[in-house]
C-alpha cells in the first residue's frame, strides 16, 4: 500500500517535473503543463493513473480553496471597497449575459429549459486558478485587462453560493445533493434554521478571524517555531473549509471571506508565503487530475458534438467578454486578454456539474459531457493564450501596452522596505514617514509588529530572509530596501537572498562594525551603515565642546573626521581583501586597528583647514603695499 | 534705555584677533543680549522662531562679524534667509520690525583708506554693505552707519585695547545715545 502511494506520487510528481519545464520552455504557461501531464499518464494515455484520479482531483480541488483564502487575503476590504463598481457591474454583466446566450442556444437545440439554464450557468464560470495563474505569469495582474479578469473572476467565486442556493428551487425532486453540499447534518433541519446556522457560521468566521485567530496567531509567533506556524496556517484554511462544508456551503467562500478578514492583520504576508507552496502544488495537482480525468473514449464517441460545444462556448464566452471591454472603452489589445484569458471554463463547473447531475437537472449523460467540454475548454483555452499572445497582440501594436498601475494599489506596494524594527529600523522608519515616504515594515517579533500597527504602521511580521515573504512584501516593485536587523548573520542571508532574486532593490545595510563593512565593500556593497560611527563622532564633539572648542570647529572636525574614516574604510577594505576569517582574529584586529590611528595621523583638520585663518594672511602680507591689501580680514 | 541684540558671527573665534579683543570690552549689561551664532547653530540649523521673539524683544540689531570677500560670514546670511520670512519681516503683513534700527559692526583687515574710490578695493565700505541696508529698508527697519574696526592686520595689541573701548562706547550709545544722528539714508 505505501509503496503503491509512493509509486502514485512519483508518477505525478515527475510528470509535473517533465512536462511543466518543457511547457514553460515553449512559452505556454504552467496550467497547460500540468495538463498536459495529467493526459499523458492518464487512463486514456500511458494509463499509468486511473479511478483514484477522481479522488485525487476531489482531494487536489483543496488547491482552490486554498486560492480563494489568497485571494481574499491579497484584497484588503478597502480595495475591495474600491473595485466594487467593477465586480458588480462587469460581474454580473459577464455571468447573466453568457447564461442567457448558453441557455438560448441550449434551448434551440432542444434542452429542456431547466437543465439548458443550470448548464449554462455552470459554463458561465472562468477557470480563477487558471487566469489568474497566467495573468500573474505574465505579469499582467496590474494592467486593465488584468483588473477586469480579477473583478469578474471574484463575482463568479462568490456568484457560486447564490447559484448553489437557489437551483434546488429549479430542480423537480429535492435529491440528493452534490458534492459539496453532500452529507450536511443540517439537511435534517428546517429550512428557516438552516438559513438561521448558515448565517450564524458566516457571522462566526468573519467574528473570529477577527477577534480569536489573531490573537492565536500571536501566540504561535511568540514560540518562533515556523513548521507550528505553518500548521496553524493550514489548521485555518481547513477548519473553515470543513465548517463551511458542514452548513451545506463552499468552502471556497468561507475561506475567501476569512482571508478578506485576514488580510488587514500583520500575519497576511507570512501567511500568504507559509500557503503559497500548498497552493501551488495542489493546484498542479488538480489541473493534473483535470487532465486525467478527460474522458477521449467519450470524446471519440462524438467527437463532432464535444468539439462543436466546446467550440460554442469558448466563441460565446470569449465574445461576451470583448463585448463587455468594448463596452468598458478598453484598448483592443486588452479586449483580447480579456476575452481569450476567462473564456474557459472553471474548476467551480466540475462542481456545480455535479451538484446539478445530482439533482437530477441534467442527466449523467449531458453531465459527462458538460465535464468532458470544461475540461477541453481548460486544454484549449492556454493554448489560445498563446497563439493570441503571439500571433494577435504582436499584430494589434507595435509596442505591446504597458500595464496601467492601479492607483489603489500604490500606497499597497511602498517603495521602501525596512527590515528589522528595533531601535535602529524604528528610527529610520519614524524619519522616513515623517518625510512621508511610504515604509513597509517585516520583522520577526510579533510583539513588535502588533505595537506597531497600534501605532499606525504598515508592519507585517515574519522572517525577511525568505524569498516568498520578500517577494509578497513588494521587494519586485520597491526601490530600496534598508535592512536594520540587529543579527549579523541574519543580514548576510538577507543581502544574498535580496540580491539574487531581485536586483532591483538598493540594498542600505546596517552593519555592527568595520570588519563587517569590509565584507561587503568587497562584494559592491557600498551604502553601508555602522551602528555606533555616527553617535561616538557626536560624542567626541561634544567632548570638544565640553573642553572649550567653538562649536562650529568641533561639528565641522566631526564632520571631517567623518568623512575621512569613511575613505580609510574603503581603503583599508581594499587591503584586507584577500584575508578571511579577521574577525576572529585577535591579532589581525589589533594590526587593523594600529593602522587605521597611523592613517589618523595623516588626519589633522585643525591644521590642514586655513578657511577663516587669518595668521597665513598676516604672515603674507607682513609689510602692507596698498596694491595686495587682502580682501579677507 | 534701548534693548540691543548683538548677533555675533565668527566661523572660527580661536583664530581672530581683532574680534576676540572686541568681545572683550563687551558692556555685560541687562540691555545688551548677546548670541554667539556658530556657537549656538554649529550646523546652520537656526531655531527661527527663537530668533525672531528675540528680534521682537529688542530696539537695535547689531550684525557683528568680519568681512570676508566683501560680506558677511555665511551664517550671518543664513540667518537673514530664514529668519527675515516673508510676511513676518517684509512683504504684505510683514511688519514685525517696523521702527527697529539695525547696524553692521565689522572688522576688515584692510585699512580704511583701501575701502574708497583711491583705495586698494576701489569702493567704499558703505557701498559694499548696501545688501544689508536694502535688506533692513525692506523690513521697515532704520540702517545705521557701519561701525568698522579697520587694518587689523597691522593693528598692535594696543591699538586692539584702545579700539575694544570705543566699540564699548559705541554699544551704549547705541542703547542710550541719538539714533537719529547715525541714520544713513540711502
Amino acid at each position: 500500500m505505501t509503496s503503491d502511494i509512493l509509486l502514485q506520487m512519483v508518477i505525478y510528481l515527475a510528470a509535473a517535473v517533465l512536462c511543466v519545464p518543457l511547457a514553460k520552455k515553449f512559452r505556454m504557461g504552467s496550467v497547460l503543463g500540468y495538463l498536459a501531464a495529467g493526459m499523458l499518464i492518464g487512463p486514456f494515455g500511458l494509463g499509468w493513473v486511473g479511478d483514484e484520479g477522481e479522488s485525487i482531483k476531489h482531494f487536489a480541488e483543496f488547491g482552490v480553496v486554498v486560492m480563494l483564502f489568497l485571494v481574499g487575503l491579497e484584497l484588503e476590504p478597502r480595495r475591495f471597497w474600491a473595485m466594487r463598481g467593477l465586480v458588480l457591474g462587469m460581474g454580473t454583466a459577464q455571468v447573466l449575459a453568457t447564461a442567457a446566450v448558453l441557455s438560448g442556444i441550449g434551448i434551440a437545440v432542444g434542452l429542456d429549459w431547466k437543465a439548458a439554464f443550470a448548464a449554462s450557468l455552470a459554463l458561465a464560470m472562468s477557470s480563477t486558478a487558471m487566469a489568474l495563474q497566467s495573468l500573474k505569469e505574465k505579469g499582467l495582474m496590474e494592467s486593465v485587462a488584468g483588473r477586469q479578469s480579477f473583478a469578474i473572476l471574484l463575482f463568479q467565486d462568490i456568484a457560486v453560493i447564490p447559484i448553489l442556493a437557489l437551483l434546488p428551487l429549479l430542480a423537480v425532486h429535492s435529491g440528493p445533493t452534490g458534492a459539496h453540499g453532500a452529507g450536511s447534518p443540517l439537511d435534517a433541519l428546517p429550512a428557516w434554521l438552516r438559513t438561521i446556522a448558515v448565517l450564524a457560521v458566516i457571522a462566526s468566521v468573519l467574528a473570529a478571524g477577527r477577534w480569536a485567530v489573531v490573537p492565536a496567531l500571536r501566540l504561535v509567533a511568540r514560540t518562533r517555531l515556523r513548521e507550528l506556524f505553518i500548521a496553524s496556517s493550514l489548521l485555518l484554511v481547513v477548519g473553515v473549509a470543513w465548517l463551511m462544508q458542514m452548513v451545506g456551503l463552499s468552502p471556497a467562500l468561507g475561506t475567501f471571506l476569512a482571508g478578506l478578514v485576514l488580510s488587514g492583520s500583520e500575519f497576511r504576508h507570512e501567511l500568504e508565503s507559509d500557503l503559497e507552496p500548498f497552493k501551488g502544488l495542489l493546484l498542479g495537482l488538480f489541473f493534473i487530475a483535470v487532465g486525467a480525468s478527460i474522458d477521449f473514449g467519450l470524446i471519440a464517441s462524438m467527437p463532432l458534438r464535444i468539439a462543436s460545444w466546446t467550440l460554442g462556448v469558448l466563441l460565446v464566452k470569449g465574445v461576451v467578454l470583448a463585448l463587455l471591454a468594448w463596452t468598458a472603452k478598453s484598448a483592443i489589445d486588452q479586449a483580447v486578454i480579456l476575452s481569450t484569458g476567462l473564456s474557459q471554463v472553471g474548476e467551480f463547473a466540475f462542481v456545480l456539474v455535479a451538484f446539478i447531475t445530482g439533482l437530477g437537472l441534467v442527466d449523467p449523460q449531458l453531465g459527462a459531457l458538460l465535464v468532458a467540454v470544461t475540461a477541453l475548454s481548460m486544454t484549449i483555452s492556454p493554448v489560445l493564450g498563446l497563439l493570441s499572445e503571439v500571433l494577435v497582440l504582436p499584430r494589434l501594436l507595435a509596442n505591446p501596452s504597458k500595464p496601467e498601475r492601479a492607483p489603489d494599489n500604490i500606497d499597497e506596494r511602498n517603495c521602501v522596505i525596512i527590515a528589522g524594527f528595533s531601535h535602529f529600523g524604528s528610527t529610520v522608519g519614524r524619519f522616513l514617514r515623517a518625510n512621508g515616504i511610504g515604509i513597509t515594515i517585516l520583522d520577526d517579533d510579533s510583539a513588535q509588529v502588533e505595537f506597531l500597527r497600534r501605532m499606525g504602521f504598515r508592519a507585517y511580521y515574519g522572517d525577511a530572509t525568505r524569498v516568498d515573504l520578500l517577494e509578497t512584501a513588494g521587494a519586485a516593485e520597491a526601490a530600496i530596501l534598508v535592512c536594520a536587523i540587529g543579527c549579523p548573520e541574519t543580514t548576510r542571508t538577507l543581502v544574498e537572498t535580496a540580491r539574487q532574486h531581485f536586483p532591483n532593490l538598493h540594498l542600505m545595510v546596517r552593519v555592527e562594525n568595520r570588519y563587517e563593512a569590509y565584507e561587503y565593500l568587497r562584494e559592491g556593497i557600498d551604502t553601508l551603515y555602522r551602528e555606533t560611527l555616527h553617535t561616538s563622532i557626536q560624542m567626541g564633539v561634544d567632548v570638544l565642546r565640553k573642553l572649550g572648542m567653538p562649536a562650529h570647529t568641533a561639528h565641522r572636525s566631526g564632520l571631517g573626521f567623518l568623512r575621512h574614516d569613511e575613505r580609510t574604510m574603503r581603503t583599508l577594505a581594499v587591503h584586507h581583501g584577500d584575508t578571511d576569517a579577521y574577525i576572529a582574529n585577535v591579532r589581525k584586529a589589533i594590526q587593523l586597528q594600529e593602522e587605521l590611528i597611523q592613517s589618523d595621523l595623516g588626519h589633522q583638520p585643525s591644521l590642514s583647514d586655513e578657511a577663516w585663518d587669518s595668521d597665513p594672511l598676516r604672515k603674507g602680507f607682513a609689510k602692507p603695499t596698498p596694491n595686495t591689501e587682502p580682501p579677507k580680514g | 534705555m534701548r534693548r540691543v541684540l548683538l548677533l555675533f558671527c565668527h566661523p572660527r573665534i580661536e583664530k581672530s584677533r581683532a574680534n576676540a579683543a572686541l568681545l572683550r570690552h563687551r558692556p555685560r549689561e541687562p540691555w545688551l543680549t548677546f548670541r554667539d551664532l556658530y556657537e549656538l547653530y554649529p550646523d546652520f540649523q537656526i531655531d527661527v522662531k527663537e530668533e525672531q521673539s528675540l528680534l521682537l524683544e529688542h530696539d537695535v540689531i547689531v550684525w557683528q562679524h568680519p568681512l570676508y570677500w566683501y560680506s558677511s560670514p555665511p551664517l550671518l546670511k543664513q540667518w537673514i534667509d530664514c529668519v527675515l520670512e516673508f510676511g513676518w519681516a517684509y512683504g504684505p503683513g510683514g511688519d514685525r520690525l517696523k521702527g527697529k534700527s539695525v547696524v553692521n559692526l565689522l572688522t576688515t583687515g584692510g585699512s580704511a583708506k583701501a575701502y574708497s574710490p583711491e583705495g586698494h578695493h576701489r569702493r567704499t565700505l558703505k557701498e559694499f554693505l548696501h545688501p544689508f541696508q536694502r535688506t533692513t529698508t525692506l523690513c521697515h527697519m532704520n540702517y545705521l552707519k557701519p561701525w568698522a574696526l579697520q587694518g587689523t592686520l597691522h593693528l598692535s595689541p594696543e591699538g586692539m585695547d584702545q579700539a575694544g573701548d570705543d566699540y564699548a562706547a559705541f554699544l551704549r550709545t547705541l542703547a542710550e545715545g541719538d539714533l537719529e544722528s547715525l541714520e544713513m539714508n540711502e
